[in-house]
């Protein structure tokens, strides 16, 4: 019997169990990111973002919450146009820090690559 | 050489120092002969405020009578550990005053009794049997902590691994609390209770929670390097010198993780940690975690003790619930009446150097006032 509404998983994020490799990872290869405060500037001024949802802001905050995917999904929207980089008020080197990202997955060969995903939505 | 060709200047410190000594001349002069006696200026309050306000009267030549309430000077400071933003000794600050208030006469364990009004002054009667007769009366009755188990939600007095900011100190500064665990894994900071919370009955922010959520967290972090350590926050409010670096070091230096988000309930887990639920507002998610402690940062709420004193003064509360200034930009210092002066945090929230320097600023105009009078 159908009665209109289903169970959906829950979204809410558990701090015990998420998997934080990823993230000691992201701080290994740019210290800085630590000191993201989130104002979302970095968003604001992305080229790629009007396009395909990129948010660097959104990036960092899913890998600190263990959402690797929706990270690695978004960050394919990046072109590295290092606009970020110049608006960001506590000069985290987030062009470096998306770079390294993509090429510490590339390395695992995930088939993640960069921009190949914006070229098609343009 | 320089010392020759100019003839000897009298610096600030030099006519300081010999007004010190004339006026040391005039108190021992006052001993011995008893109608000389210099002016008494009564200060309600033995906190900072209180005891920088008594070392500045002093020095301008006036007999401050201090009452205090505690069996100790120091107030709120004194049962603190550390100081932002250097992560100084508060013991050391309280001890530094005391020592330069050695001359004033302070009565410890002390209420007000009643005060009246004269035609040019006040009659204070002390609960210890002293009648004391001022032109001016200094209010540094200062605040009090919210208590924080109003917010039931959060399980203070309920749940035993939950205290508050000032538990937390007690512990720092070497008390004994058995709710705090022996090596926690997981501790979380709630900023705001009782704090820019209408319901609450405090719909003001009390400045200093921020900064000292920060602080201790960094103070837990040392103590325990391998916990996780949360700050729920609502808004970060870090204005003050040297707090912006303060952030940065705990993101930086100490891996402290920053959720904006207000804990909406805390419950007990099967083991005794408790979890606490929010809402992640940068991710717009909710968002759970299990803690081995948790502390709630009580905001600063007005003294209660206050509302007796101010109705036998005829003082006014202010619409935030502090005691009302005569104007809140050009003399928040002066009450209302007539030789009643108010410094510290009775009059709202303050960090340890504005009260200082606001204790200073109302010995001067305590100052000011009784010169004109004469």
């Amino acid at each position: 019997m159908n009665f209109g509404f289903s169970l959906s998983p829950s979204s809410a994020v558990n701090l015990d169990k998420i998997d934080l490799s990823l993230y000691h990872k992201m701080e290994e290869i740019e210290p800085d990111v630590r000191i993201c405060i989130g104002c979302g500037s970095c968003s604001a001024t992305c080229t790629g973002q009007p396009f395909s949802g990129m948010s660097l802001r959104k990036v960092i905050l899913a890998i600190q919450r263990g959402r690797e995917n929706e990270a690695r999904e978004m960050l394919s929207g990046c072109m590295l146009c290092g606009k970020c980089t110049m608006v960001c008020p506590r000069g985290i080197n987030t062009r470096h820090l998306i770079l390294s990202m993509c090429r510490y997955w590339d390395g695992e060969d995930h088939g993640y690559n960069l921009m190949n995903e914006v070229e098609v939505k343009i | 050489m320089a010392t020759e060709q100019s003839p000897k200047v009298s610096t600030p410190r030099d006519i300081r120092k010999e007004e010190r000594a004339q006026r040391k001349a005039q108190r021992q002069g006052a001993d011995a002969a008893p109608e000389r006696k210099l002016e008494q200026v009564i200060i309600i309050g033995g906190g900072i405020a209180g005891m920088e306000a008594t070392k500045q009267l002093l020095s301008l030549g006036y007999r401050p009578v201090l009452v205090e309430k505690e069996d100790h000077l120091g107030g709120h400071v004194a049962s603190w550990n550390r100081l932002f933003p250097d992560m100084g000794d508060a013991q050391a600050i309280i001890s530094t005053l005391r020592e330069e208030i050695m001359d004033a006469t302070i009565y410890l364990s002390t209420e007000i009794s009643f005060c009246n009004r004269l035609r040019d002054g006040y009659n204070v009667m002390l609960s210890n049997g002293v009648n004391v007769l001022a032109r001016a009366i200094l209010m540094s009755t200062g605040f009090t902590l919210f208590p924080a188990a109003k917010k039931e939600e959060y399980g203070y007095g309920v749940y035993d691994r939950v205290i508050t900011n000032a538990d937390l100190e007690n512990w720092f500064n070497g008390g004994d609390d058995h709710r705090i665990p022996s090596s926690p894994k997981a501790v979380g900071f709630v900023h705001c209770v009782g704090s820019r919370d209408l319901k609450a009955g405090n719909p003001q922010c009390s400045k200093v929670c921020c900064i000292t959520a920060i602080k201790q967290a960094i103070e837990v972090k040392e103590k325990f390097p391998e916990a996780e350590v949360y700050c729920f926050y609502m808004d970060l409010r870090l204005f003050g010198k040297k707090y912006e670096d303060f952030y940065i070091r705990a993101q930086r230096d100490f891996g402290i993780h920053f959720i904006r988000g207000r804990v909406s309930e805390v419950s007990e887990t099967i083991n005794g940690s408790v979890q606490v639920k929010a809402e992640d507002t940068l991710s717009g998610r909710p968002i759970k975690v299990v803690l081995d402690m948790l502390v709630l940062m009580a905001g600063i709420v007005n003294n209660p003790d206050n509302a007796g004193i101010a109705k036998q003064l005829s003082l006014e509360t202010d619409t935030d619930g502090f005691l009302r200034s005569a104007d809140n930009i050009l003399s928040i210092t002066e009450s209302p009446r007539k030789g009643i002066f108010l410094a510290g945090a009775c009059t709202g929230a303050k960090t340890v150097p504005e009260t200082v320097a606001e204790a200073r600023s109302a010995a001067l105009s305590i100052h000011n006032y009784l010169k004109n009078l004469q």
